[in-house]
């Protein structure tokens, strides 16, 4: 038997979490769930802030943003579960409520949460995501699953060609629940650097999305994610096109910092049931 | 059309400006360049996913496929379906049965128990009744007609979608609403609306096209909540399955409860239909919906959400409700116009459409009453009939028999049409405030109210015609 260590200090296992349930203010940092449908989202925000968010084995359950706390170390953390989505460009309500967050709510990291059996499909948000932010975490669960079916995932070639970092969970049972939390302290605080992978597009196009920048910028100072606006410009996205015009986008990015308050805090609570 | 200079950052730039560069930067770029960041997005999707992953086997899946290969069948998934409806209702009818019983006896015994000490320690009559007989009776019926119910339902269905039979569901019904000029994924905002309505039409956000979406809205009340299924039970137990030996029973009370949940289902169909030829006029647009692998639910965890998210949080609702109108039928039952109490004086009011309807003015009464909460139906109905002096006090199935056949004229054509009208009404003011807050629209909230029940009205006028003309009845 070893005698305890000071190496334990600084161990995960050895840090604490206390589960702070709905309980958002005063947080230190705000961390946002997201990822394809029934991917184990909500499973993970129960786990992680102790409440008791509708969960099923189904995807389209999450239809609301839904708000929790936890501490971690000396830090408070508000988590916001969001709807599973598929990929940031798309249009029903659900998905909208996930994409907005994530553009425009300003998480100091993002969980993306995928579904180990199911990689190659999870992937194609989680590089949307990265092109978006640098401060994302990737959370491969159901490993179990996964395993059983005879599927292994090879966590640090993921995090090696992501450039984040990449931890195996299983939410159901809390498994390395500690070891998520830890790479989402460091990646919150800005500790941990990352070098996100992104998919470089023709030299003419990032020509013109930074000719374009500025001009957004101008019209909307302090918009989170100009350069997602710029994109959709340029991809003539009509809905974006309004939203700019409007000054709707204002509001949006105003109301990211608000909870969800369209629906009654007990419906949203029990989701669609 | 200004063309403003490429240089960055002018000093003042409209909105309008931006778009007109962007328009102007979009032309400099070779047509199709989005296609090429999305292939060359999947391109890199592929490269890491294969370096990940390693499939050692193909164990597991096997199993899940082989029962959907039974599940979702051609010709098997429909009756399957319909098969796990009924054993679902037979289980929670048999169960609900004896405790509804018990809870129904101690709940009355402490009625009169307390009503009586409190007279003795000189309270005032009037408040003994308001208190006693109006409020507490009102709970006291609330929660021995729905808790134990609800108690078997709940975790009944949580334990089909933990498991994962939902979508499931939605993708045998696809053709049906697709037939019917709706979104596929309205099969499953069609099963949360099983648990309440207000859920369901929040649940509809899942549909990407909003006139779909605002069909499911609109159709989502022909699906009978749970506050409406033990108005369903009730009257199965106690008018149809009665008709019947007892050992077949129980069985005939949740075959019907199938065969009207069924009705919904078409109704939910032939709606949808009618809005998409006509003021919501469009085609069915395709969709992917996942099929989830089969998963062990965790039984401690269902138990939590069915009994404390859904059971607790129904009935507590139900009775916030249901107290203020308890209060309420005591007081238009005590207060007296000539020599007829109120509520005699608004059902007498109510007959004659009550009549056309093949209902009475009693049960409109008790659903005006219970427009907050379509829960406490029942227990409203109940408490009218009871307050226009005729108590009975062992509220048993037979009891309950007696009361509503020999001393209120009711016949099978009551009941039936009590259950169709439970079916189709208007849902309650929750679910037409969702549908407001869903839609932002005054007018679709109120579509959404009346046509319900419009077509509740209608129906079961179309009934009583046939009925009468028909049996004479």
């Amino acid at each position: 038997m070893q005698t305890p260590s000071s190496a334990c200090d600084t161990c995960p296992v050895h840090t604490e979490m206390a589960r702070l349930g709905a309980v958002t203010t005063g947080v230190d940092a705000v961390v946002a769930l997201a990822g394809n449908p029934n991917t184990g989202k909500s499973t993970l925000f129960n786990a992680v802030t102790g409440l008791r968010q509708h969960t099923g084995n189904w995807p389209g359950k999450t239809v609301t943003r839904a708000e929790g706390a936890f501490q971690f170390g000396t830090r408070r953390y508000k988590l916001v579960d969001l709807p599973g989505t598929y990929s940031l460009l798309s249009a029903s309500q659900d998905e909208e409520v996930a994409r907005n967050f994530l553009l425009f709510g300003r998480p100091d990291c993002t969980v993306v949460v995928m579904d180990a059996s199911a990689i190659e499909r999870n992937l194609y948000l989680a590089l949307q995501v990265l092109e978006i932010t640098d401060r994302v975490v990737v959370a491969v669960n159901l490993i179990d699953e996964a395993s059983r079916r005879g599927i292994e995932v090879d966590v640090r070639s993921l995090a090696r060609d992501l450039g984040v970092p990449v931890v195996p969970i299983v939410a159901r049972t809390g498994e390395n629940l500690m070891a998520l939390l830890t790479a989402v302290a460091g990646v919150a605080s800005g500790e941990t650097r990352t070098t996100p992978l992104r998919t470089a597009g023709t030299a003419d196009f990032e020509r013109a999305v930074q000719e374009l920048l500025p001009m957004i910028e101008a019209v909307a100072p302090g918009l989170p994610n100009a350069r997602w606006v710029a994109i959709r410009l340029l991809d003539g996205d009509a809905a974006v096109e309004v939203a700019l015009t409007s000054g709707e986008l204002a509001a949006l990015v105003a109301r990211q910092q608000q909870p969800d308050r369209r629906f009654s805090d007990r419906l949203a609570l029990q989701g669609a049931q | 059309m200004s063309e403003p200079a490429p240089s960055p950052a002018p000093v003042a730039v409209s909105p309008p400006q931006v778009l007109a560069e962007a328009a102007r930067l979009r032309r400099t770029l070779a047509g199709g360049f989005r296609e090429e960041v999305v292939s060359s997005i999947y391109a890199e999707v592929e490269r890491v996913s294969r370096r990940a992953v390693r499939t050692i086997g193909t164990s597991g899946t096997d199993l899940d496929q082989r029962i959907d290969h039974i599940v979702t069948s051609r010709w098997l998934g429909l009756p399957l379906m319909v098969l796990l409806l009924a054993v679902v209702f037979w289980l929670t009818i048999t169960g609900a049965n004896v405790p509804s019983a018990m809870l129904a006896d101690a709940l009355f015994a402490v009625e009169d128990w307390a009503a009586a000490l409190s007279a003795s320690i000189g309270v005032p009559g009037w408040l003994v009744g308001f208190v006693w007989h109006g409020v507490f009776r009102g709970l006291a019926w609330v929660i021995s007609v729905m808790l134990p119910p609800m108690a078997i339902f709940f975790p009944l269905f949580t334990l089909l979608e933990d498991l994962g039979y939902l979508p499931r569901v939605a993708f045998n019904l696809d053709f049906l609403f697709r037939r019917a000029g709706a979104h596929g994924k309205q099969a499953l905002t069609m099963a949360m609306g099983f648990g309440c309505n207000a859920a369901g039409v929040i649940a509809t956000r899942i549909i990407d096209s909003p006139r779909e979406r605002l069909v499911a809205i609109l159709t989502n009340n022909f699906v009978p909540c749970n506050g409406r299924f033990p108005t369903l039970i009730l009257l199965a137990t106690v008018f149809v399955a009665s008709a019947f030996p007892p050992a077949v029973a129980s069985l005939v009370a949740a075959g019907s409860v199938v065969a009207i949940v069924l009705l919904g289902v078409a109704f939910t169909l032939v709606v949808s239909w009618l809005l998409s030829r006509t003021v919501l006029k469009g085609e069915a647009s395709a969709f992917t919906l996942e099929l989830p692998p089969y998963r062990r639910p965790g039984v401690l965890r269902i138990l939590y959400t069915s009994l404390i998210d859904r059971t607790i949080f129904v009935l507590w609702r139900a009775m916030q409700t249901a107290a203020p109108a308890g209060a309420v039928i005591w007081v238009l039952a005590n207060v007296s116009v000539g020599d007829q109490s109120l509520a005699q004086v608004v059902a007498a009011g109510l007959q004659p459409l009550g009549r056309l309807m093949g209902l009475d003015g009693v049960i409109l009464l008790a659903y005006i009453i219970a427009i907050p909460a379509n829960e406490i139906v029942v227990p409203t109905m109940m408490m009218v009939y009871m307050a226009e002096g005729m108590m009975i006090d062992v509220p048993s199935v037979d009891a309950l028999r007696a009361l509503l056949v020999n001393q209120h004229g009711w016949t099978l054509l009551t009941a039936v049409n009590l259950m169709l009208f439970s079916l189709l009404h208007n849902p309650c003011a929750t679910t037409v405030m969702t549908i407001y807050r869903e839609t932002l629209s005054a007018k679709w909230a109120a579509v959404g109210a009346l046509l319900p029940l419009g077509l509740a009205v209608v129906v079961t006028m179309a009934t009583a015609a046939f009925a009468r003309l028909v049996w004479g009845v």
